[in-house]
């Protein structure tokens, strides 16, 4: 297996998605987990952005990095104080969390092996924006119109509902 | 119009002649990293001269005179200085999201600074959906400066961040509806596609109504966007000492300074390209003598004629108008400027569906 400049840039993200993600749990400061996580985020929209699918990764980074993320670290300014530490896990939930880390591994690496995937390797070239709108839009076969309104009924509830929460006094 | 494409293709065969295309491909990668940073610093320097001079000009002053000609040489030397200071550290306060967070805010700002097109074939990163990773490029600063706030351990600290923060999710809303206006107009994100559509006539005079209606609208949230001009209470000294970078000093201070100020830098020149016709000269359709006489003159120039030209204007409302209160801040981005955003967008589809524009 000869080394290319592909296999080198998804080493490098890989290791620094694992990495953070493991930090992300293990750490005992909230908001140092928040931080992990947008690291793991950044490294997903890098493997996004590798594999040619800028309009994933750059949704990735609007979405999650620049507004999950910020959410999560705005509700951790307003309910937490400085020194906030997180209690020390017991021994039996410990044990649960592991079980199902290792389990859910298992079925992935299962599925991942398993599954055949159509592209072998890396496939140079953009997805042009106007096949994705068009996909996302048509009411075709491989259209995705309903989820694609059923999302926005969804977001548009989440709206109100802020709202009425925001304005109960 | 000229066109560095040329120089750039014929770099990559020299080097693909002599290694791999992996190794020439990482090669070319630091180089243009290089320069990309080396154009930021640079831009950041001529800015803040500029804002010295500008703000210095508006209140009757002279600014800085005496390093110098005209006090050309005063920002390198406060560059310098600032490299120089001391970088003090807080005392109960979480050293690595302390140490973190102005590269946040410089990542940040210098992926949006990637995106811009400065001339043809000059551009770094050209996505399919460029103005979309624009924006999500420029959202990742929030968090830093969120971080940095809570991290300083300082009451007002954190009081400018969330005020920062608020500010700066609202605005991003009307920067989006109004760049959103243009998109319907081009029907494509690609910022050289953008430049390239506007051959023809800049998009400004294009688009007519809508399209200056978008443009105000671009200029007010972009400039709350950076925190600047009526919108810097983050900043406030007067209520917050310094706000969010109260208890940074040395270059961290300098890292947040700098990334001010290319920000703005980066909101005008994005307002350049999508609206003023970034690189491409001033086009008159029937005028051919005209046309031949504005393509004499290089893309770069009227790039940075165009962007400068909006930042003065950014610069001349930032000294012009008191500061306004958090609370009426946000009554004008949610109940002004997102629904005439949204209106606008509206008209602008019209307009584009039974082809008024010219």
């Amino acid at each position: 297996m000869d080394i290319t400049l592909d296999l080198i840039v998804f080493t490098v993200l890989a290791l620094f998605i694992t990495v953070s993600a493991v930090l992300a749990v293990t750490t005992k400061r909230i908001l140092r987990a928040a931080t992990y996580l947008l690291f793991v985020l950044f490294g997903t929209a890098g493997i996004y952005f590798q594999l040619n699918y800028s309009f994933l990764g750059a949704v990735q980074l609007l979405v999650y990095a620049g507004g999950i993320t910020v959410l999560y670290v705005f509700s951790i300014l307003l309910t937490s104080s400085e020194g906030d530490q997180a209690e020390k896990l017991k021994k039996g939930k410990l044990a649960a969390g592991l079980t199902a880390t290792v389990v859910s591994l298992g079925l992935c690496l299962f599925i991942m092996l398993k599954h055949k995937y159509l592209p072998s390797q890396f496939e140079h070239g953009e997805l042009s924006v106007r096949t994705i709108g068009h996909a996302l839009m048509s009411g075709d076969k491989f259209g995705f119109v309903l989820p694609f309104e059923a999302i926005s009924i969804l977001l548009l509830a989440c709206i109100v509902g802020g709202i009425m929460i925001a304005r109960k006094r | 119009m000229f066109d560095f494409g040329i120089w750039t293709s014929w770099i990559h065969t020299q080097l693909t002649s002599l290694m791999p295309e992996g190794l020439a491909i990482f090669l070319e990668c630091v180089a243009v990293g290089i320069c990309l940073l080396l154009l930021y610093v640079v831009i950041a320097i001529i800015m803040i001269y500029m804002e010295r001079k500008v703000c210095a000009a508006f209140q009757c002053r002279l600014g800085p005179m005496r390093v110098g000609p005209w006090g050309s040489i005063q920002v390198i030397c406060d560059v310098f200085k600032m490299l120089t200071k001391e970088i003090i550290t807080i005392r109960h306060s979480d050293k690595f999201l302390y140490n973190l967070a102005p590269y946040l805010v410089i990542l940040a700002s210098v992926l949006a600074f990637a995106c811009i097109p400065v001339s043809r074939g000059l551009e770094i990163l050209d996505f399919n959906v460029g103005v979309m990773f624009f924006m999500a490029a420029s959202s990742i600063g929030v968090v830093g400066i969120l971080l940095a706030g809570w991290s300083s351990n300082n009451k007002f600290s954190l009081i400018g961040a969330m005020r920062s923060g608020a500010q700066m999710i609202s605005y991003e809303l009307s920067i989006g509806i109004s760049i959103l206006t243009v998109i319907v107009l081009t029907d494509t994100m690609q910022f050289s596609e953008i430049v390239m559509r506007q051959a023809d006539g800049w998009f400004i005079f294009k688009g007519h109504i809508p399209a200056v209606i978008a443009f105000i609208i671009y200029l007010i949230a972009g400039n709350a966007e950076v925190n600047r001009g009526p919108f810097d209470l983050p900043e406030a000294e007067s209520e917050l000492t310094a706000g969010y970078h109260t208890e940074y000093s040395g270059m961290h201070f300098g890292l947040f300074y700098v990334a001010e100020f290319v920000n703005l830098f980066i909101v005008s020149s994005i307002a350049a390209t999508i609206f003023l016709g970034g690189w491409m000269p001033l086009h008159i359709p029937g005028l051919d003598g005209f046309n031949a006489v504005m393509d004499a003159i290089p893309g770069f120039i009227w790039f940075f004629a165009k962007a400068f030209f909006v930042v003065w204007l950014l610069m001349w409302i930032k000294w012009t108008f008191p500061r306004l209160r958090i609370d009426q801040i946000l009554t004008l981005e949610w109940k002004y400027l997102v629904p005439i955003g949204l209106a606008n967008l509206l008209l602008m589809v019209i307009v584009v569906v039974f082809k008024l524009h010219f």
